[in-house]
């Protein structure tokens, strides 16, 4: 009895097989060839350290090309553009009542400058949504240029797209404490050198 | 005038250039500035001030990009940022 069950099996299956073959190995090869695409744009789109180094170096450039001398200087030394407040025609009043720090992929963050208190940080980003290498974040000097056109622009906009929060929410304040003692020791720096160079003169 | 547009994994990349006195090129410049303000793009253009000091101007048209302007660059549009803890 055994015997004749598990001979019956056997023929079910090579005759559902036989049946099922014309349809099945179109499929089966059809399985296959979208699973070797699929791995071939995987590794296409996956992260190539070299494409992102010529990626930030490009856009270095465009950054040097589109902001001031001093505010390249400053995020070439200290890794962040300092952009004063309530900008349009005072935008680069150093008396201004406040100012933001801008940080590659990291929230602005606002501050008063005679102080050096933190009033608040924005948290904005830029993604491209077509994700052309599998990813929607911009170049780290892109997401700088970006933040410093769009603040120049229309801070009020920037501003209220963002996501508001106290300081500390994603930035250390400690850092960004230390952040404006070097930014004040390195403007000390380039006015002392300044100086010396008029007097050389 | 160049148009040009920020992109992931790559850099600015050049969308269209032409010259905005020859109405083929000025064509295909405007095509190319409204394909990518449809796409969501916010369209900049980086200038200098009669100070010296440089700036960038939001442009949502065409006609109000500046004859003179050399670029105009494109970028994602802002968007409210991670809400997670990220120290």
């Amino acid at each position: 009895m055994p015997l004749a069950l598990g001979t019956a099996a056997v023929v079910l299956v090579v005759l559902l097989w036989e049946l099922a073959r014309p349809r099945a190995l179109p499929a089966l090869v059809s399985l296959r060839a979208r699973l070797q695409l699929r791995s071939r744009e995987a590794a296409q789109i996956g992260y190539d350290p070299g494409r992102e180094r010529r990626a930030e170096q490009r856009a270095r450039e465009l950054l040097r090309s589109c902001v001031d001398h001093e505010d390249w200087a400053m995020y070439r030394d200290l890794g962040f553009l300092r952009v004063w407040g309530g900008l349009g025609e005072r935008a680069h009043a150093a008396g201004a009542s406040y100012a933001y720090l801008i940080y590659p992929h990291r929230p602005l963050v606002a501050y008063v400058p005679q102080t050096g208190a933190l009033l608040n940080e924005y948290c904005v980003t830029f993604p491209d949504h077509t994700r052309p290498y599998g990813s929607a974040r911009l170049p780290d000097s892109d997401d700088v240029l970006a933040k410093w056109m769009a603040l120049h622009a229309d801070e009020r906009r920037l501003i209220e797209e963002a996501n508001m929060h106290l300081p500390g929410r994603q930035i250390d304040p400690e850092r960004v404490r230390r952040d404006l003692v070097r930014l004040s020791r390195w403007e000390r720096e380039r006015s002392d050198g300044a100086t010396d160079i008029v007097r050389a003169a | 005038m160049k148009l040009l547009r920020m992109k992931p994994g790559h850099g600015e990349i050049l969308l269209a250039e032409g010259d905005v006195e020859v109405h083929e090129e000025e064509q295909r410049l405007i095509e190319a500035f409204r394909r990518e303000l449809d796409a969501g793009m916010w369209a900049a253009v980086p200038s200098e001030r009669t100070d010296g000091r440089r700036r960038a101007e939001l442009v949502k048209r065409f006609s109000d990009v500046p004859r003179d302007a050399e670029r105009v660059i494109f970028f994602p549009r802002a968007a409210g940022g991670a809400l997670r803890t990220a120290r």
